[in-house]
């Protein structure tokens, strides 16, 4: 086991210790604007780990939607609905026990399996900038499903005016 | 091509008809002007027909006017046409009915009129209260008569006879109401008139259902009504072989055959069902004319015509169809003829001529003498209603019916007189009227096939008998004819009074009784056995399908028929002389032939037929019904005590019985099936109670659950694939 | 990087981000707090999808349906935020909660 190697398991287990505690953080904390905050910071792990696999667009992407407009749009709504949670409330339902014992045997279960099974141990290397060819693709192969998302989103737009409205 | 307008000579006269029920019924003189131009329109379409026709000669009988234009019944395989149908004797028809029949109108205008001698002595004459109904009634009758005579097919015709049916029971009743003392209808009269419409119609309508059955067994075997296709010679041998036999050793053919005879014998009043047509005589007497000549007895005979092929066809293949219509025919005409000796009623004796005469035609054709019993029919029909209507004039001066009443009117009467004298020797076959040919036509048949067998052929002894009846029918023709003549217009008068009363007829009931004696003289020479030009004419093409006729020159046997027949004629006429008129009946004297005892019983009851099968009309209006239907009364009556008494304690023991049953189920379906019922039910409710705390309307248990259900299947999956 | 890292890394902490929201997501009474959790899965779902395209495609710059894969579920999350935030909105407006066990209507 090399330096680099070394570096950049570090690095990794760094980078996703972040992420998890800032997840824990985010599910846990009782005040629902630290949760929002813990978010953001899950948000940034989650783009990190993206350009840890070479894919720095979708890195981008992840920062400026989810920490740029999704996170803040969670912050509004958090801001709208303020007084509600009081710090002195439970922020857990009754069931979370049962939550937690079905979550638990989840991860426990997805654990051994991702364990047993014998995975590629390395992609092909990336020899050019995949941006181009991306934004080519999305115009080309999968440009039915890219109108669709657009429609989609249009509808969400008019859709979320339609309920938010007095 | 006036065939092509064949139709409108029914059309005319019904829509007089229809004019005065909606429109004119209101205005006597107009309804009476409405109907006679609608038969002198009718009359001169149907001439216009006739000389068609006989410009056309015997080729019409190949290739009769025939046209169904209006498709009136389509069903399954075939529709019924509305059309029509005229062949020779069908256009010789043609020229009978409107001819007579615009007589009877006309003379009604006059007869309907009743003469009245008011409070002050002072005679008027007054319209009869139904007038306008009468001609409605006479217009329609008239129109459905026409429309049987062009009918295209049998169906058709049958509704022409039908409503013809109606006509009658209307017009034969139709001073049946009662409030008319002041019109001279008196209550026995009424009851008299109403027994009678009801007799005639439910007498007729017995032959009418064996008709209409004939004709539905004829529509399946021959699969066709229309005349111009019915008799296929292919159609008719699958009469033969398509269905099997009615009953062992009987064929289709003869059972339909006698079936539509029936029809017959109740329209024609042929025995045993001539027991409504003496008691028809209650309605006025130009219906009488209407029924005994032109129209309705006409249509039964006519009938017989148009299944003339069917009868012969059933006598060759399958059984004695024509010899049964010989037979009741000629038994008819020496019954009837019996029964006429001994009336005293005047239309009554003319009733029973006409009975008589109507089985002479029926002896014709069933004897295959077509042609003479066709042209019988016509003359019949002529003089018959010249009689009629010269009887008619008679009531109508005297006020009565009775003949022992009359006496000596000639000289009162004298343009009635002779004119009946004519009809009269018409009747009686007196030479060289008309009466005399046809009547002679049908005894040189019967006679010549009878006792002068074609060469190798043995003397036929049916024939024989027929031959003899028939000539005795015509001896007692001539008797009872003589007897009416001397007891009416010749001898003495028996009652001043209504002599005194007695004046000549109006014009225009004496006009008519004058064309229709021109007819009667005349008529004959159409067909003499020198120059028979109705028989080139209507026998000569063949009928509907049959072979040409044949016919005999004139030969010694005609003229021993002649000789013979007038001399029966003028044998009977001098019996009748030297009862009657060598010695006139005085006042209160007995009828001479009533020393014949016991016989002139039977005849004056006329065989007790009224008491035995029919039903017996009063002359005070009342009737009985006769032993027969009195019988069927009686089981009748048994047979409903036996379903009050038998067959409703039968119902209402099991009607008891099923409602002590239901009793106890109605217990054990509240008790038992109720109860299992309701603890399905508690139980479902239940465990529904319990379960639906399972909803608990929380997004996140639903997920939680969605998440384990989604685990377990993956783990299912998982150790599927590691098995 | 590649090479030095192992896929399996990667899925565990996917796995663990996942079961992280989940718990989020089943378990707080804040219905932004969920859709908080909800988010958090959907992260760890785009992680996998980046994961195996990094590693499985055989040429990274032809097929980059991961990509293209988790931009769409971007997407859908942004729709579904936005979405769901009216939702919440338009709730506490006439309920005066944003407490999913509150919001129980669809009960017995």
């Amino acid at each position: 086991m090399d330096v680099s190697t070394i570096i950049a398991q570090l690095l990794f287990f760094l980078v996703a210790a972040l992420t998890l505690t800032a997840a824990f953080l985010t599910v846990l904390a009782r005040n629902v604007f630290h949760a929002a905050l813990a978010l953001v910071g899950t948000f940034f792990g989650v783009a990190a780990i993206y350009l840890m696999l070479e894919a720095e667009f979708l890195a981008i992407v992840q920062i400026l939607i989810y920490i740029g407009a999704i996170a803040v749009l969670i912050l509004f709504a958090v801001m709208l609905t303020r007084g509600l949670m009081q710090h002195d409330q439970i922020s857990f339902n009754h069931q979370w026990a049962w939550v937690a014992l079905v979550v638990g045997t989840l991860f426990l279960g997805m654990f051994i399996l991702i364990l047993q099974v014998p995975w590629l141990q390395s992609g092909a290397a990336v020899t050019a900038d995949t941006v181009p060819s991306l934004g080519q693709q999305l115009m080309t192969t999968y440009l039915l499903p890219f109108e669709v998302v657009s429609v989609l989103l249009l509808a969400t737009l008019v859709g979320a005016f339609i309920i938010a409205r007095e | 091509m006036v065939q092509n307008f064949t139709l409108f000579i029914p059309l005319l006269p019904f829509l007089a008809f229809a004019i005065i029920v909606l429109l004119t019924r209101n205005n006597n003189r107009l309804s009476a002007l409405v109907a006679i131009l609608s038969i002198v329109a009718a009359l001169m379409l149907s001439y216009g027909v006739f000389l068609e026709a006989l410009s056309e000669g015997a080729e019409l009988a190949a290739n009769p006017f025939y046209g169904a234009p209006i498709a009136w019944m389509p069903f399954g395989g075939m529709t019924i046409n509305f059309g029509w149908y005229v062949d020779p004797i069908g256009a010789a028809m043609l020229f009978m009915v409107p001819t007579v029949c615009l007589m009877i109108f006309i003379y009604s205008t006059a007869y309907m009129r009743h003469n009245h001698v008011d409070e002050h002595g002072h005679p008027h004459a007054e319209d009869d209260p139904r007038y306008a109904r009468f001609f409605a009634y006479i217009s329609l009758f008239t129109a459905m008569m026409l429309l049987l005579v062009v009918s295209s097919n049998l169906l058709q015709f049958f509704i022409a006879w039908e409503v013809m049916g109606f006509c009658s029971y209307a017009l034969i009743g139709f001073w049946s109401f009662r409030g008319r003392k002041e019109h001279h209808i008196d209550d026995a009269q009424v009851g008299r008139a109403r027994g009678a419409a009801i007799k005639a119609f439910l007498t007729t309508r017995v032959g009418d259902i064996l008709f209409m059955t004939g004709m539905i067994l004829l529509l399946i075997t021959l699969g066709s009504l229309d005349f111009n296709k019915m008799y296929d010679p292919a159609a008719m041998n699958n009469m033969l072989a398509g269905l099997a036999q009615p009953l062992p050793g009987v064929e289709w053919p003869v059972v339909i055959a006698l079936l539509i005879f029936g029809g017959t014998i109740a329209k024609s009043a042929q025995f045993p069902l001539h027991i409504w047509l003496p008691d028809a005589m209650e309605g006025p007497t130009p219906v009488s004319a209407l029924i005994h000549a032109a129209t309705m007895v006409s249509a039964g005979i006519f009938l017989i015509i148009r299944a003339y092929p069917l009868l012969e066809f059933a006598q060759q293949t399958s059984g004695p169809a024509m010899q049964i219509v010989a037979f009741v025919g000629a038994f008819t005409a020496l019954f009837a003829a019996t029964i006429g000796l001994a009336q005293n009623d005047i239309k009554r004796v003319l009733a029973f001529s006409t009975i008589s005469q109507l089985g002479y035609m029926l002896a014709a054709l069933g004897i295959g003498a077509f042609v003479s019993g066709s042209f019988h029919l016509l003359t019949h029909a002529f003089f018959k209603a010249l009689l009629f209507l010269g009887a008619g004039a008679v009531i109508h001066s005297i006020g009565t019916n009775d003949m022992f009443k009359m006496g000596g009117l000639i000289r009162k009467m004298p343009i009635t007189g002779i004119t009946f004298f004519v009809g009269a020797f018409a009747l009686m076959g007196i030479f060289p009227l008309s009466g005399f040919w046809s009547k002679d036509e049908i005894l040189l048949d019967a006679m010549r096939e009878g006792f002068y067998p074609h060469a190798g052929m043995s003397q036929d002894l049916f024939l024989q008998i027929i031959y003899l009846m028939l000539a005795i029918a015509a001896f007692l023709t001539a008797l009872y004819t003589g007897r009416q003549l001397f007891l009416t217009f010749l001898g003495k008068p028996r009652d001043q009074a209504a002599y005194d009363h007695a004046h000549e007829s109006p014009v225009a009931m004496w006009a008519p009784l004058a064309v229709l004696a021109t007819f009667t003289v005349f008529l004959g020479f159409w067909n003499t056995p020198f120059a028979p030009a109705f028989f080139h004419f209507v026998g000569e093409g063949g009928f509907m399908g049959l072979p040409p006729f044949e016919h005999s020159e004139f030969d010694p046997i005609a003229l021993t028929n002649m000789l013979v027949s007038t001399g029966i004629a003028l044998s009977g006429f001098a019996v009748a002389w030297g009862l009657y008129g060598f010695r006139p009946i005085q006042a209160g004297q007995p009828d001479p032939l009533a020393r014949l005892g016991f016989v002139w019983k039977i005849l004056v009851n006329k065989y007790w037929l009224d008491e035995l099968y029919g039903y017996k009309i009063n002359l005070d209006g009342t009737a009985q019904p006769g032993l027969l239907i009195r019988l069927v009364g009686a089981f009748m009556r048994l047979c409903a005590w036996f379903d009050r008494n038998v067959v409703d304690g039968l119902v209402n023991l099991a009607g008891w019985l099923s409602r002590i049953l239901a009793r106890l189920w109605g217990w054990v379906d509240t008790h038992i099936v109720d109860g299992l019922v309701n603890a399905t039910a508690s139980v479902t409710g239940e465990i529904a109670e319990w379960w639906r705390t399972m909803q608990t309307g929380n997004v996140q248990n639903y997920a939680l659950m969605a998440m384990v259900g989604a685990m377990a299947i993956a783990i299912l999956f998982l150790l599927r694939s590691f098995t | 990087m590649i090479t030095q890292i192992p896929l399996v890394y990667y899925l565990a902490l996917a796995a663990a981000l996942f079961c992280i929201g989940s718990f989020g997501a089943l378990s707080r009474r804040n219905a932004i707090a969920v859709l908080m959790g909800i988010e958090l899965m959907l992260n760890a779902v785009n992680i996998n999808l980046v994961a195996f395209w990094r590693y499985g495609a055989a040429d990274p710059l032809v097929d980059q349906a991961g990509i293209v894969f988790a931009l769409f579920v971007i997407t859908l999350a942004a729709a579904e935020a936005a979405i769901g935030l009216a939702l919440i909105i338009a709730i506490y407006r006439s309920r005066d909660t944003v407490n999913v066990e509150e919001i129980n209507l669809l009960k017995w």
